[in-house]
């Protein structure tokens, strides 16, 4: 029945096949952030780092400026708790739209809609390899879930100011921060801590997540050296499950449903991670 | 639910997916078996096929609207070929009878379409998506009467099955189509596909989708699409598919009301993979309590 999967073991743990609603337990304002967390009785306890789920409010979707919402947002989730009845699940969010505004604005015992988890997520590096995690804004929301799973990882995050870098709080141990404007660390690129990260020695895989042109970099910068590399990208998508055709991303086999063969892709199936539609 | 007789064909209830709005092979990836125990849909409606694969529009492909989206998607599939031999045997496992959509830029090529999806027993229906230019005369062959009278005439002799053909609101009389589809031997029509719309990138006031127009879909667009039903339904004697924006058992209790035989869910799949059960449920409540509806005035 199903699509071909590019692997047998894909790191994919299915969805029920419907919208169902969490109660939400928690919303933390962190910097220019916000985590939203929420109970959720009949999803699985194991989603895997990476995938995602399509976030909605229970009441009042739309309605918000130019009567929009509509359409659910998609969201890597950053941390799942499992509870004696269901897990808690969080998610990191910047209101930035009419979408991320509305929920942002939930408070506990209201109602988060969801679908999920979804799509493909993170590989388990492989053995020997040291996971470097890269981060930039709003995608290090995965690298929680994904930091907690690995052990030993060199953790990069960059951030645009200070209000921003407030999340790297979240993170165990000491990651790497660096800002657009200097508030925090130094102010440079991520992908400069990273190349020299991978200039200071050999044996390193990098996972990573951020916008296009900082995924882009980082394709560019692994490509060179020969350093295996994982991107978990972000394209506007309408469903999540591939039935909008809405998220196609260019590879090396032609366009992909980055919902399906996605969002975690490898960095060698690409040309360029910067493509028409890439980011929010 | 209800079962009903769609041109023949036995239905367990009145819900179909619209054309390009559900992939099983990709719900069942997502979802695995649940999907198959909870189907969401009383016949399912593949993706549209041409003869030749297309890889689709160049991205971006959404825009969010006011209770809707923009899509530009541009028909990806994987050719006549690729459908039969990839899809067909996985779409024959789902638990409801299978519709087919194909889509052809000549007459002849339709033709070839529905010869060679009609003759395999998994196929309950062919749908015909005349939302296309016809590369011999350059009209949208649904927006003109006289260009879906000649498709559907020459494709009448190439299969039994039945024949939906798929009606764009974009032509000037979806009526006058409708009965021409109807008088050259169409089983059925169904309506409406997407509303031609674009969308300007807010930077650049350049067109933001990759293939500079596309089609609205969506609750914005149900109150057209239910006038289109209600005269298409007045037109014809063939059984009509009603959709467009239905997101409710209230939404597909108008459309049925309108005149429809049957109605199709559409972008409210893409907001809840079970939208389709959903709504079916809500459908059945509601005919339970048929009668007691307050016609006198909206509510406020």
């Amino acid at each position: 029945m199903s699509e071909p999967a590019p692997a047998a073991t894909e790191p994919r743990t299915l969805a029920p096949p419907e919208r169902r609603v969490a109660v939400v337990s928690g919303v933390e304002r962190i910097g220019a952030y916000h985590v939203i967390t929420a109970h959720d009785v009949s999803g699985p306890t194991n989603p895997r780092p990476g995938q995602f789920y399509m976030l909605s409010t229970d009441e009042c979707w739309g309605g918000a400026g130019d009567e929009r919402p509509y359409l659910p947002r998609a969201f890597s989730y950053a941390r799942a708790r499992v509870e004696p009845d269901g897990v808690a699940v969080s998610f990191l969010l910047e209101a930035v739209g009419p979408g991320t505004e509305r929920l942002a604005a939930l408070r506990p015992d209201e109602g988060l809609a969801l679908v999920g988890p979804l799509g493909i997520g993170f590989r388990a590096p492989p053995d020997g390899l040291r996971p470097i995690l890269v981060g930039g804004g709003i995608g290090a929301a995965p690298l929680l879930c994904l930091q907690e799973e690995l052990e030993q990882t060199t953790l990069l995050l960059g951030f645009r100011s200070a209000a921003h870098a407030q999340a790297a709080a979240l993170f165990s141990g000491e990651p790497q921060v660096v800002t657009d404007d200097g508030s925090v660390g130094r102010q440079a690129l991520v992908t400069e801590l990273l190349a020299a990260e991978l200039n200071a020695g050999p044996g390193g895989t990098v996972l990573a997540c951020g916008p296009p042109a900082m995924l882009e970099a980082i394709r560019a910068l692994c490509a060179e050296r020969d350093v295996p590399a994982q991107l978990a990208l972000e394209s506007g998508m309408a469903c999540g499950f591939g039935a909008c055709f809405g998220c196609v991303v260019p590879t090396t086999d032609g366009y992909v449903r980055l919902c399906l063969d996605g969002p975690v892709v490898d960095a060698h199936r690409l040309e360029t991670a910067l493509f028409a539609g890439a980011g929010h | 639910m209800t079962p009903l007789e769609l041109c023949g064909i036995s239905l367990r209830g009145p819900v179909l997916n619209g054309s390009g709005t559900f992939d099983a092979r990709a719900a069942h990836r997502a979802f695995g078996d649940a999907l198959l125990e909870r189907f969401p849909f009383d016949a399912f409606v593949s993706k549209t096929i041409t003869l030749e694969p297309r890889q689709g529009n160049p991205p971006p492909r959404l825009w969010e609207t006011p209770a809707g989206m923009i899509n530009s998607i541009g028909l990806p599939n994987k050719g006549l070929e690729g459908f039969l031999a990839s899809d067909l045997p996985e779409l024959a496992r789902l638990p409801v009878p299978l519709i087919v959509s194909v889509m052809g830029f000549s007459r002849e090529e339709l033709a070839q379409l529905v010869c060679a999806v009609g003759e395999h027993d998994e196929v309950s229906m062919l749908e015909l998506n005349v939302s296309c230019p016809n590369v011999e005369t350059g009209l949208i062959m649904g927006a003109d009467p006289a260009e879906t009278a000649l498709a559907v005439e020459r494709l009448r002799s190439e299969t039994a099955k039945p024949l939906v053909v798929k009606l764009t609101p974009n032509a000037t009389d979806p009526g006058a189509v409708a009965a021409a589809a109807e008088a050259a031997g169409a089983d059925a029509v169904s309506l409406v596909n997407t509303l031609k719309g674009m969308a300007l990138n807010p930077q650049t006031g350049e067109p933001w989708l990759g293939g500079r127009t596309g089609g609205v879909s969506g609750p914005a667009i149900r109150a057209i699409a239910l006038e289109q039903v209600a005269t298409v339904a007045a037109r014809v004697g063939i059984p009509v598919i009603g959709m467009g924006g239905i997101a409710s058992g209230r939404d597909a209790a108008d459309f049925i009301a309108a005149g429809a035989s049957a109605v199709a869910i559409g972008t409210e799949n893409f907001r809840d993979p079970a939208a389709g059960r959903r709504i079916a449920a809500e459908l059945a409540e509601l005919s339970l309590t048929r009668g007691t509806r307050d016609t006198s005035s909206m509510p406020v």
